[in-house]
């Protein structure tokens, strides 16, 4: 404050110290910018189904494939580990790291079970002969539907390195801020299934 | 006198950070909040699975609307009570990013549809193809 009034003469026009950082004070920001990029991603891919998913070349149609009670359970075992996951949040705000590695755990199955009921309904659909070469809708499917598991899978690898972690070197403020990294990524993917089985299974029942 | 003002500034500058990291705590939402958030989301789920496996309202066209308007009450639910979007958070860079990054879906999403949906109209077959210039 001072020092401004003593150099009137030659005004300064930009901060001449950087002020302090709290180390990783920008990551969130950082994280939700990423987080916008990851859903251009999908937004492309949203749109690329809207235009292909009409295109069956003879083939099997939503119909014929989608079983909507499987995904109904899909999406609640997506949203069963969301809630979990605020859950982990809530105990690790107070400390308790046994209860916030029990309630990662359970995220990590009910994600686990997600992943496992996908790769089921995939296994069943190329079965039937509805792989990603067969048509332009099964092709815009597997694409959007199969970037979104891989989502959920590599959220999975990065739940079970953050419960190592914790487990090593407890809840430091480092852990913390990964842990809110992670809980953005997963809800951002609980999000991202919303537009999925809205857009793709129960709109394509319609069709 | 200025280096006592320095120190006051800096005990200040302290206090703001202490001030930002706790309002960064509370940022993660509390258990009522999560709660809320979930409850909303099972009914905002169940009434559209239920809507199209009954097809309770009889016109496909109307169920898709319907369905429509609660996938996007849902992510509102989702953003608010999971994720914890507010104006403040950082500064409202959070949701400046977040505006810009709509703006860009929706232009994304409606252009590509309207494109190709004019395009596929304009490759079908004509009834008079001798009457094309």
């Amino acid at each position: 404050m001072t020092a401004i009034n003593e150099t009137t003469a030659t005004p300064v026009f930009y901060l001449a110290e950087e002020h302090e950082h709290a180390e990783g004070g920008s990551t969130m920001l950082g994280f939700w910018i990423y987080l916008m990029s990851d859903c251009l991603i999908f937004a492309v891919l949203f749109a690329t189904y809207g235009v292909l998913g009409g295109n069956y070349a003879a083939g099997p149609s939503p119909r014929d494939l989608f079983d909507l009670p499987l995904v109904a359970v899909n999406t609640s075992m997506l949203l069963l580990s969301s809630i979990t996951y605020g859950f982990a949040m809530l105990t690790m705000e107070r400390g308790r790291i046994g209860a916030t590695q029990g309630w990662l755990a359970v995220t990590a199955l009910f994600g686990l079970a997600f992943v496992g009921i996908e790769l089921f309904e995939f296994a069943h659909m190329i079965h039937q002969g509805a792989t990603p070469q067969r048509s332009a809708f099964l092709s815009s499917f597997f694409a959007l539907v199969g970037t979104h598991g891989l989502h959920v899978t590599f959220g999975l690898i990065w739940m079970v390195t953050l419960m190592a972690q914790v487990a090593r070197h407890g809840l430091i403020q480092a852990n913390r801020r990964r842990l809110m990294c992670l809980s953005m990524f997963w809800h951002f993917l609980d999000v991202i299934w919303i537009g999925v089985f809205t857009f793709v299974y129960l709109m394509g029942m319609l069709r | 006198m200025s280096v006592d003002a320095h120190a006051e500034h800096g005990v200040k500058a302290h206090a703001s950070h202490d001030a930002h990291d706790t309002s960064d705590a509370h940022s993660h939402g509390s258990l009522r909040s999560y709660l809320t958030g979930f409850g909303l989301s099972v009914i905002l789920t169940a009434i559209p699975f239920w809507l199209v496996m009954t097809g309770a309202l009889g016109n496909s066209t109307a169920t898709a609307l319907t369905i429509m308007a609660f996938a996007v009450v849902q992510i509102v639910v989702h953003m608010v009570f999971f994720l914890h979007m507010n104006t403040r958070s950082e500064n409202g860079w959070i949701m400046m990013a977040l505006i810009f990054t709509l703006v860009m879906v929706v232009i994304t999403l409606i252009g590509s549809l309207w494109v190709m949906y004019h395009l596929n109209l304009n490759m079908m077959p004509m009834h008079d193809m001798s009457q094309m210039p």
